[in-house]
């Protein structure tokens, strides 16, 4: 054998040899994931009867029937204006809090980033409970608004807006904190001294030095919260219950209760095309705009 | 560094009061004495502790949850350890590709998943099966284990590694010998996050579960749609203390903050 032909095969195997490693994973997620959501996108041009069940033909239906009855749009426009005001809240708190954070002492620093990050591993349902106890006609949260004087009546916080807002937000905010958290740590202090030795006060510190260069962070934890609130289930689902829906709870009750797979499938997959959309979209004008900090 | 001023330290104290409230409060009211929800004022009481027991739903539930985070959470290490090296180490067509196919159970809401599971596993025949919970978490929790180990070897020093071939080990005994303990960290980090990733799970479950074979938070989810009592706190308080203790574990293994950065992409 020559020393071409070896060194040929040599690099054939060096080629072959990723794909090797990989394979099994590759062919898991092809057969698991790729085909069920092809089936799924497919699902929603079918046609569904209550005798009938699923009538396998090709029909535009489900979507004329989103596109057009109000209900959907409704509950579509509820489930990304709550998506908005959770992100917006979320930044506001979570990125002062870990500003806040990044400039504590050694061991509370750790402490406290510990508590703040702890939630998300605990299990959404349970977390969600706390609020459902909170959140109850005699819950604290009345009987401490009532009692400051805030508010004459106890509001109603379970089965509305309000409440789901503030659940999903205990919920989701750790992302903005670890984000923004992740991009102070990048931040040269010098810069700051600088800024102050020149004169600058603390306020224009924090607005013209600390702010620009932790953007990035703040925008990037926002497109996670956005999109995690969008989709979030478990935590509508409970503090909303049946009355007040949201796309992916519509889509569940017609899956599970409604048993019409069809629309429930559209319904999923117009959740997964407008989150993929504004991820993808916000995340290309999140680059161009800070291509510098990026590299 | 400039320190906290007081009003900083206020909105701090605010921001972790409002992060522990619903946590402290399910714990608390767990321990109530009386037979409805309530804080324990008048003394506590391990009665809902006990109760537990009566109620072998959520016993079930809770032992096939932790066999099937043992499972999914082992297999998806098993599949992402090579996946990790192959990407980390080599400039393959298509690697780009590959790493968002592995990424992709991020992007896609978890119902959206759950549906796509539901209708395929009933078109193949595994509907409310236990193989096919098993099929569809190690899926999900497939992209934690490999960012973990993809960043462990990532940043590994090479030079060991052709010492050891140069020396003459096998690429086997090279892996095992030289890589492995390099990269355990990041692997073990990794099991643990798939772990509790897969115990936490719920939206994608409740739609591939049945009443046989069931997740604990998906009982768990289903018990308070119906009503909210003492049982399903102190259910939820065991579950928040076995956290607490992995994740105390994980942040003396790997550092929280580390875990998380970049999570949810």
């Amino acid at each position: 054998m020559s020393t071409v032909e070896l060194a040929r095969r040599a690099s054939a195997v060096t080629r072959r040899t990723p794909w090797l490693l990989a394979g099994p994973a590759i062919l898991l997620f092809v057969g698991i994931v790729l085909i069920p959501i092809a089936m799924t996108v497919l699902l929603s041009f079918h046609d569904w009867g209550q005798y009938k069940g699923i009538d396998p033909i090709i029909t535009l239906k489900n979507w004329r029937d989103i596109a057009t009855d109000s209900y959907f749009f409704e509950i579509f426009l509820r489930t990304f204006r709550i998506a908005l005001l959770v992100t917006a809240i979320s930044v506001l708190i979570g990125a002062p809090e870990a500003y806040i954070l990044n400039r504590m002492r050694a061991p509370w620093r750790g402490i406290f980033l510990v508590i703040v990050l702890g939630p998300l591993l605990i299990s959404v349902v349970a977390r969600t409970l706390g609020w459902a106890l909170l959140f109850g006609s005699t819950g604290l949260i009345n009987v401490a608004l009532v009692r400051l004087g805030v508010v004459a009546s106890p509001v109603q916080f379970m089965f509305s807006e309000i409440g789901m807002i503030v659940a999903l937000v205990h919920v989701l905010v750790p992302f903005v904190v670890i984000s923004v958290w992740a991009s102070l740590q990048r931040l040269d202090p010098q810069v700051e001294n600088a800024a102050l030795s020149l004169g600058a006060s603390a306020f224009t510190v924090l607005r013209r030095i600390v702010l620009p260069q932790v953007m990035p962070g703040i925008l990037s934890g926002a497109i996670v919260v956005f999109a995690l609130a969008a989709s979030a289930f478990a935590t509508p689902a409970i503090i909303g219950g049946r009355r007040l829906k949201v796309a992916s709870t519509l889509a569940y009750d017609e899956f599970l209760n409604t048993l019409n797979w069809p629309l429930g499938a559209a319904v999923a997959v117009l959740l997964l095309v407008a989150v993929a959309a504004i991820i993808v979209g916000s995340n290309r004008l999140v680059e161009r705009r800070y291509a510098e900090v990026f590299e | 560094m400039s320190r906290n001023g007081p009003l900083a330290l206020a909105f701090h104290a605010l921001f972790i009061a409002f992060i522990l409230a619903p946590i402290v409060i399910v714990c608390a009211v767990a321990f109530t004495p009386e037979g409805y929800l309530s804080l324990p004022t008048n003394g506590l009481s391990l009665r809902w502790f006990k109760a537990i027991a009566d109620y072998p739903e959520f016993v079930r539930a809770f032992r096939d949850s932790l066999w099937l985070a043992a499972l999914s959470s082992t297999i998806a290490v098993l599949l992402a350890v090579p996946a990790a090296l192959a990407i980390a180490r080599y400039r393959f067509a298509g690697r780009e590709a590959v790493l968002a196919l592995f990424m992709s159970p991020l992007m896609i809401p978890p119902v959206v998943l759950g549906i796509a599971f539901l209708r395929f596993f009933t078109v193949i025949g595994l509907g409310g099966t236990f193989l096919g919970l098993v099929l569809a978490h190690i899926v999900i929790v497939t992209p934690f284990a490999l960012r973990l180990v993809l960043a462990a070897s990532t940043g590994l020093d090479r030079a060991v590694e052709h010492a050891a071939v140069s020396l003459g080990a096998s690429p086997f005994t090279m892996f095992r010998r030289v890589t492995l303990p390099l990269i355990l960290p990041g692997v073990v980090s990794g099991w643990v996050l798939a772990f509790i990733t897969s115990f936490d799970e719920v939206t994608m479950t409740v739609f591939i579960a049945s009443p046989a074979t069931t997740t604990l938070p998906v009982r768990m989810f289903l018990y308070i749609q119906d009503n909210i009592d003492p049982l399903v706190t102190s259910v939820s308080a065991v579950l928040i203390f076995m956290t607490a203790i992995l994740m105390i574990a994980l942040d003396r293994l790997y550092g929280l903050d580390r875990l998380f950065v970049g999570a949810g992409k």
